[in-house]
């Protein structure tokens, strides 16, 4: 009986379960054809560079395996670059590479790779291996973008990345994904990264969790969350409701990546984001979603629906969320 | 909305055709809901011995024609040398046993299989012909019109006339008249002759008393009288009106029970057996030929009914699958592999089973974590686990031959590719999320995979899934409703647990 208790507190919550997301948004808002455009970094790169969304830039790609061998001369020269499976999720097969010494690859974390392992861990991506479906992959080879100054000690060994979930082109909710010893500098939550939620309307840290457990410090930096603060955020906000109609995706998690010189860059676009963004909130998704799906007269320019956001979405935080809901 | 509604209306339309038609199947065909039901079935055996005297020999018996409260599941004729056939003479049935040249003690055997139905209306015969008229002596003549007038006064129609005529002939001490009229004439016959004598129409009917074990036993007459509307059954022995379940209907009407030509001294006798069949097979060896039986898996034959058995089953799994993972929301490693493991399972039961799967998975990540060393491809090095989960497979078969367990075989029914994908991807998990991960989701494999495992195994599922198909629109139907739930999984109770006001921070 208790569980029926708890199942009904989530519901005042307005946490969006998965269920609910994978019916009536994901399904609903997000038609299949589209998913390509995102499940692919490739693809989702050029889609960007059309439409002038700034990312990482793009170093090279291998497509076949035999180019494998001889790897060796094109990395030869470079010291920070970050190896990624082009079809890959949840930050599997993401190699971040902060440097060299002499023969070895260092990682963010300072384990030492030999070009040998690199070799074998882009074999293995181009065999399927982090792939959504086990099917042959391609290998990308990015730029690797420093730390921005600002959040010099709240990320351990790895960029912070934002995730703003987008709904319908309004950015509904935020958060800050800070690598940890755990995550192996990358910023992927379920890999432990700390989750900081933010606040819609400031860009101002809400609260911080890491694997679902609340938490005031940084576990590897000691740096207190409170005081987070992102820049430029009615700029970033404008940037990740853009997606929408670059993608055409009705419900989309956006990650951006800040730039030391650049600023808000996206890193990439997932067309099934989880649902973990609510625990470090502290309040649920639904409330939001459903009150942009009540509004008559959607928005037209980005620039609209984020002034909506951070002045009306932005205003339903916690209690206050159950309140409005319809 | 309308597409909603039309969901509904599928969803109800599937559980009430699987409702529908499994009710009919039941109660048409009598296929039994719960596994197990036996139904009881007579076998009658009927013996005939005479002495034939060296020149042709015909034998005729009757035999039974629809009995009421009784189907003729079989029968079958045993007599060496004698030709035998059964004549249809406008749904009277005798057998008939011919023979060119015999002599000396003869015995021949009828045996018939009855399985016990639900009695109809006995309302079979007709109208009774004219009475022909009765022959007394005289001092018979004075006794049974005595007897009569006695009764007559006692009763108020055919059916008490009768019932007061069989308790006088029974009493203890039965009267001077009875006592004169049973001298002559056996009860049975008497009865009918003084019925008839009181223009009741009366005739008598033999059959056989069933029961289980009984041999050299004779038929028994019972009393049929026709009230002006519809023949009735008495006991002549008690009076008591109606067929008896156990009375197997054999010989009604005139002609005789058993004719012997070109033999003397032939004798009737007969035995009886109770045999049981499982119910479910009854509808199609009685012969039904309705559509719904058809339809059912057991006009096959029996090797494509064990096929068909584990095909049927199958949709019970998906069902776990589908209900663990979308509303209890349990991890497990692909999603349908668990029934493939469960499947498997079904092969070499749980407890062989489940250990020695662990015990393979647990070796094949071992050996997998020196493969990770050789820079493999992917395809070549999930070929190459394929390669060692045989040998894991063939070692272990070896190693419990040897030690005496033959269990040791039983896994040679793991489906080697998918144990080999599941160490592969185990083992990726463990180097992408930590062994942590591997244990959710190997252990929640493992868990669907039993339950699922248990719930095929249920004999009551075994059953209904086979003999009633019908019943898996209703597993479509409960798996489209899930399909639709947008509820919380249970296992988000645990997720979200840091948002809940009185366990949170
Ligand atoms: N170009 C990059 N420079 C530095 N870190 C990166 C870069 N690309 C990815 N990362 C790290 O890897 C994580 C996951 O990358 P992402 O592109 O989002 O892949 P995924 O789809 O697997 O989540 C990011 O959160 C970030 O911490
Ligand atoms: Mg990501």
């Amino acid at each position: 009986m208790r569980w029926l208790v708890g199942l009904k507190q989530l519901q005042e919550l307005g946490i969006l379960g998965m269920n609910c997301r994978n019916i009536d948004f994901i399904g609903r808002y997000n038609r299949r054809s589209l998913y390509q455009l995102v499940d692919d970094k490739l693809r989702t790169k050029e889609l960007a560079k059309r439409h002038g969304i700034p990312m990482p830039r793009l170093l090279f790609t291998l497509k076949e395996q035999h180019r494998v061998k001889h790897i060796g001369n094109l990395l030869e020269s470079m010291s920070e670059f970050v190896i990624k499976p082009c079809k890959g999720s949840g930050g599997k097969g993401i190699l971040v590479i902060g440097g060299r010494e002499g023969e070895f690859f260092v990682k963010s974390s300072g384990a030492k790779l030999t070009l040998q392992d690199i070799q074998r861990h882009m074999s293995n991506i181009l065999a399927g291996l982090h792939s959504l479906a086990g099917t042959p992959d391609t290998v990308m080879i990015e730029e690797r973008i420093e730390l921005d100054g600002r959040f010099e000690g709240y990320s351990y060994q790895g960029i912070p990345d934002l995730r703003v979930i987008v709904f319908q082109g309004y950015p509904v909710m935020a958060m800050l994904r800070l690598a940890t010893r755990d995550s192996d500098g990358k910023a992927n939550l379920h890999q432990g990264a700390v989750g900081v939620g933010l606040d819609l309307a400031t860009g101002q840290c809400l609260n911080a969790v890491q694997r679902t457990l609340p938490l005031q410090r940084h576990p590897d930096t000691g740096k207190a969350f409170t005081d987070i603060e992102v820049p430029n955020w009615r700029e970033l906000l404008v940037l990740t409701s853009r997606c929408y109609e670059m993608t055409g995706l009705g419900y989309l998690g956006t990650d951006i990546i800040l730039d030391r010189q650049r600023g808000p860059l996206l890193l990439e676009l997932n067309a099934r984001p989880g649902l973990s963004i609510q625990v470090a909130c502290g309040f649920g998704l639904l409330p939001r979603l459903r009150r942009v799906e009540s509004l008559r007269k959607k928005h037209a320019c980005a620039e609209d629906r984020v002034a909506y956001a951070l002045s009306v979405l932005g205003a339903m935080n916690g209690k206050h969320a159950t309140e409005m809901a319809p | 909305m309308t597409s909603r509604k039309l969901f509904h209306c599928i969803v109800a339309l599937l559980i009430l055709a699987g409702i529908g038609l499994g009710w009919l199947r039941h109660s048409r065909m009598g296929i039994p809901f719960l596994p197990g039901t036996h139904r009881p079935v007579w076998l009658a055996e009927a013996r005939i011995d005479f002495i034939a005297q060296g020149e042709p020999v015909t034998v005729s018996l009757d035999l039974p024609d629809n009995p009421p409260g009784f189907s003729i599941f079989s029968e079958q004729a045993a007599s060496p040398g004698y030709g035998f056939s059964i004549l249809d003479n406008k749904g009277l049935r005798r057998g008939e046993w011919s023979i060119r040249y015999a002599s000396g003690p003869q015995t021949l055997y009828y045996k018939l299989q009855v399985i016990p139905i639900p009695r109809g209306k006995t309302d079979e015969g007709g109208p009774p012909a004219e009475i022909e008229p009765i022959y007394w002596n005289a001092p018979e003549a004075l006794a049974a019109g005595q007897l009569l007038e006695k009764a007559y006064a006692m009763s108020s129609s055919p059916e008490s006339m009768t019932r007061e005529l069989i308790k006088l002939l029974n009493k203890p001490e039965p009267g001077q008249n009875a006592a004169l009229l049973l001298g002559e004439t056996p009860l049975a016959p008497l009865l009918a002759k003084l019925l008839n004598y009181a223009r009741i129409p009366t005739r008598i009917v033999l059959g056989l008393r069933l029961e289980d074990g009984r041999r050299n036993q004779q038929l028994s007459p019972l009393i049929e009288i026709h009230d002006g509307r519809h023949w009735r059954q008495f006991d002549p022995l008690t009076g008591v009106e109606g067929v008896p379940d156990d009375f197997l209907l054999w010989h009604q009407d005139g002609q005789s029970l058993l004719e012997v030509r070109g033999a003397s001294h032939s004798t009737i006798r007969f035995a009886m057996m109770r045999q049981s069949i499982a119910a479910t097979q009854l509808p199609y060896a009685v012969g039904d030929r309705s559509p719904l039986a058809f339809l059912g898996p057991q006009s096959l034959p029996v090797e494509e009914q064990n096929m068909l058995r584990m095909l049927l089953i199958l949709p019970l799994g998906a069902l776990v699958v589908v209900f663990m993972r979308i509303m209890v929301g349990v991890r497990s490693s692909g999603t349908f592999m668990p029934i493939l493991i469960a499947l498997s399972f079904l092969q070499t039961t749980l407890l062989p089973g489940l250990p020695s799967f662990v015990a393979i998975v647990a070796l094949g990540l071992l050996l997998r974590g020196y493969l990770s060393r050789l820079n493999l491809l992917l395809v070549a090095r999930i070929a190459t686990i394929v390669i060692i989960v045989i040998f894991i497979i063939l070692f272990s078969s070896l190693l419990g031959y040897q030690l005496g367990f033959n269990t040791g075989m039983t896994v040679a029914f793991f489906p080697i590719i998918i144990i080999a994908w599941t160490i592969e991807r185990m083992s990726i998990l463990w180097e992408d999320e930590g062994s942590r991960e591997v244990l959710v989701q190997g252990g929640g494999s493992l868990l669907v995979a039993v339950l699922a495992y248990l719930l095929m195994r249920w004999p009551l599922m075994v059953h209904l899934s086979f003999h009633f198909p019908e019943i898996n629109l209703i597993t479509v139907a409960l798996i489209l409703m899930m399909g639709n739930y947008t509820g919380y999984k249970l296992s988000e109770l645990r997720r979200f647990r840091a948002l809940f006001p009185r366990l949170g921070p």
